[in-house]
């Protein structure tokens, strides 16, 4: 026999699943948590950049956001296009279906627009009215986003495909589909991107460019708000996401919800893809013309919990650094664009490791005089193996 | 036509190295759709260390062979770990939802890559660009006896090393996988971490090693991207993101196997690199092309679905964190 011992040693945190944490905790962790990544963003630019100090960063994020009349409508146009695609976003979300596919949906859209507008208005010399092209592309920018997300739901709810995959893929589909459109279009003039088309644009309404957008924004969202909160659809689409099986027992047929759902979420983002094309100062489309909104919204739907209120918040918060930047980097000088995804990483890191400290409940592993004192150090915690 | 094929198998490493490292990353039941950003920031690493060591010498043109291809997959190995460990922690250790965090890392990682590659490798400068072309001359130099064996030296030995380094990898990821102890674990955590947990495995050992691993490997792949296949040139982070998101194609494509990554990459390659060895540059036929990878692996993604055989499926809880006291 041997007076080996083998201490058990409790690990240093424990964690467990945590109740529901109050609304004002979370608030107050989520605004530590962006300021904290504000904080190093700023730390980051005044060390890359050839001049500025932490302090001018925030003057020059709050001013390159918000400075003028014409910044703050550009500060809530790219708001309100963010929120609609995280609305467009947040059914499939909540089915958890994961709709990685955005930009697809909203190129499509936006093809579709500029399609109609295309044949119809330069097609004809502007012979059909401007409102009849505008109903058309309005019908059309829908059914296109639709069919491009019903694709992958159709595979999903028959055959359990994977959707993140699936989806991920239809959006260099819509990329390639996109370039062919306008090789085809250009076709013979020697040009490789398409002219802007002056037929069927969107009405400008109160002088501003930017209402229609804004206004859009926010009757989606309370659509929405109002389908998910109040609606049978709403109800039955948040059981599947709940539990598949349960959904069924209750008498849901899941394949339905899924396909149905994803043709809600497909048009909203044909939508958006119309207010980007025909509703643009230079109505146009090519492969960017979805600005990546597609993932963005992904990461601000998600860290807005599904409370259209909170992806809000999270929306304006992305587009404000966005647009913030841009001035940040004329003051630092800073040759690239691409900063900003740094800035804006750190605080999409710091904002989901959060996530995490509302879910979970971490302890420190209890002090060895505690312990002492609860009398766990002299036998009942050590094991002794013989 | 020999000439496409030898483009295609050079261009294909690229393909290899981000694939391998999804791969790698999702037999440990990850999916990390930070590979773009990852690989971005392997040419960050990579690039970095190429450049301080071209610049420690008194004359770049003596530089080493050995030095030059050492640091540089070290320093993209090493930037492109750190990434992952970013993902790992955040994913393994704090359970958040891995499509946003993969995604977020996608974001920072193509920000990041430009940040260093102007501020410290500073690539518009001309001591670098001629630092870079000669550092990856040496890179793609061709082994010594290629040039003796006619059209089959050039379709086999005509490759740098890393290309082949890429090849030995996916061989040895094969039979790490299907042949060793490690492999199988990695499997078992992948498919069901509670399982192997009960098995006594230590599922989040092998889940950050994994996700470690492939990350650097991935990250491997960008800086190869940027020293061979476009000899130096670096001007954005967009091409080598492209690559990324094929790559992840390419996983799906492959069916979560390393020795069939080597021919998919292959595929990939010739249809990356196709539009430019056609006689009359057509933007419709360009457009198609594009497209093909994508079409090809959507329905791969059906038709193994459709079939359901449960040899060619996903690792069964890809996508899921695992958390030991849920049930």
């Amino acid at each position: 026999m041997d007076n080996q011992k083998v201490t058990v040693k409790e690990p240093l945190f424990h964690v467990a699943k945590r109740d529901n944490l109050k609304t004002k905790y979370k608030v107050l962790i989520y605004a530590c948590a962006i300021i904290l990544a504000l904080v190093i963003g700023s730390i980051t630019c005044t060390v890359i950049g050839d001049r500025g100090n932490p302090i001018v960063f925030f003057s020059s994020l709050f001013n390159g956001a918000l400075g003028s009349e014409r910044k703050i409508f550009k500060f809530l146009k790219d708001t309100s296009l963010l929120l609609c695609v995280s609305m467009a976003l947040l059914p499939a979300f909540k089915m958890k279906f994961w709709n990685l596919g955005a930009n697809g949906q909203i190129l499509v859209g936006g093809l579709a627009a500029i399609a109609c507008m295309w044949y119809m208005g330069r097609g004809t010399n502007g012979a059909i009215s401007d409102t009849v092209i505008i109903i058309c592309s309005v019908i059309a920018s829908m059914v296109a986003g639709a069919i491009w997300a019903v694709i992958p739901a159709i595979f999903k709810a028959l055959f359990n495909t994977n959707e993140s995959l699936f989806t991920l893929m239809m959006n260099y589909i819509a990329q390639s589909l996109v370039l062919l459109m306008i090789a085809i279009w250009v076709q013979g003039t020697g040009k490789t991107t398409l002219p802007e088309i002056n037929y069927g644009h969107l009405p400008i309404l109160f002088g501003k460019r930017e209402i229609l957008t804004i206004l859009m924004g926010a009757v989606i969202t309370s659509a929405m708000f109002a389908y998910l909160k109040f609606s049978k659809q709403g109800y039955e689409l948040s059981l599947v996401g709940d539990s598949q099986n349960t959904a069924r027992y209750t008498g849901i047929n899941v394949k339905k919800v899924i396909i149905r759902t994803l043709i809600v979420s497909g048009a909203i983002c044909g939508i958006v893809g119309l207010l980007l094309t025909a509703g643009a100062v230079t109505p146009t489309i090519g492969t960017n013309t979805a600005n990546n909104m597609g993932f963005t919204a992904i990461m601000t739907t998600w860290l807005g919990g599904s409370n259209p209120l909170f992806i809000a918040g999270t929306c304006a918060l992305v587009s404000f650094v966005n647009n913030g930047m841009s001035e940040v980097k004329t003051n630092f000088g800073i040759q690239s664009d691409v900063y900003a995804n740094v800035v804006i990483g750190i605080v999409y890191f710091l904002i989901i490791a959060c996530a995490f400290l509302v879910q979970y409940k971490v302890t420190l592993r209890k002090k060895k005089k505690q312990a002492k004192e609860n009398g766990f150090l002299n036998g009942e915690d050590k094991k002794e193996v013989k | 036509m020999i000439l496409l094929l030898q483009t295609a198998i050079r261009c294909s490493a690229a393909f290899i190295y981000g694939c391998l490292g999804e791969i790698v990353t999702e037999k440990s039941g990850h999916l990390n759709l930070g590979i773009p950003g990852i690989m971005c920031s392997g040419v960050a690493g990579g690039c970095l260390g190429v450049s301080v060591y071209m610049r420690s010498l008194q004359d770049p043109a003596l530089a080493s062979y050995i030095m030059i291809v050492l640091v540089g997959v070290l320093g993209a190995f090493l930037f492109a770990a750190a990434l992952g460990a970013i993902y790992a922690l955040l994913t393994v250790s704090l359970k958040c939802n891995q499509n946003i965090t993969g995604l977020a890392l996608t974001t920072f990682g193509g920000g990041f890559a430009q940040v260093v590659m102007d501020n410290f490798v500073k690539t518009s400068d001309s001591i670098t660009r001629v630092n870079f072309s000669i550092a990856s001359s040496k890179i793609a130099s061709p082994l010594p006896f290629a040039e003796n064996l006619g059209w089959f030296g050039q379709l086999f030995f005509s490759y740098g090393i890393l290309v082949y380094l890429a090849i030995a990898l996916a061989i040895v990821t094969a039979i790490i996988f299907n042949r060793t102890k490690i492999g199988l674990r990695l499997r078992a955590v992948g498919e069901n971490p509670a399982a192997a947990d009960a098995v006594g495995v230590r599922v989040n050992a092998y889940k950050y090693g994994a996700i470690l691993i492939g990350a650097g490997i991935a990250g491997i792949g960008g800086f190869f991207y940027v020293m061979d296949v476009v000899q130096g040139l670096y001007e954005s982070s967009g091409p080598i993101e492209a690559i990324g998101w094929l790559a992840i194609a390419l996983v799906i494509f492959t069916l979560w196997k390393p020795n069939l990554a080597i021919i998919g990459s292959i595929l990939f390659g010739a249809l990356y690199m196709l539009p430019s060895f056609l006689d009359v540059p057509s933007q419709i036929v360009n457009a198609l092309l594009t497209m093909v990878p994508y079409v090809a692996t959507v329905v791969v993604l059906i038709v193994i679905s459709v079939l359901d055989s449960k040899e060619n499926q996903p690792p069964a809880s890809l996508g899921l964190n695992y958390f030991r006291e849920d049930r």
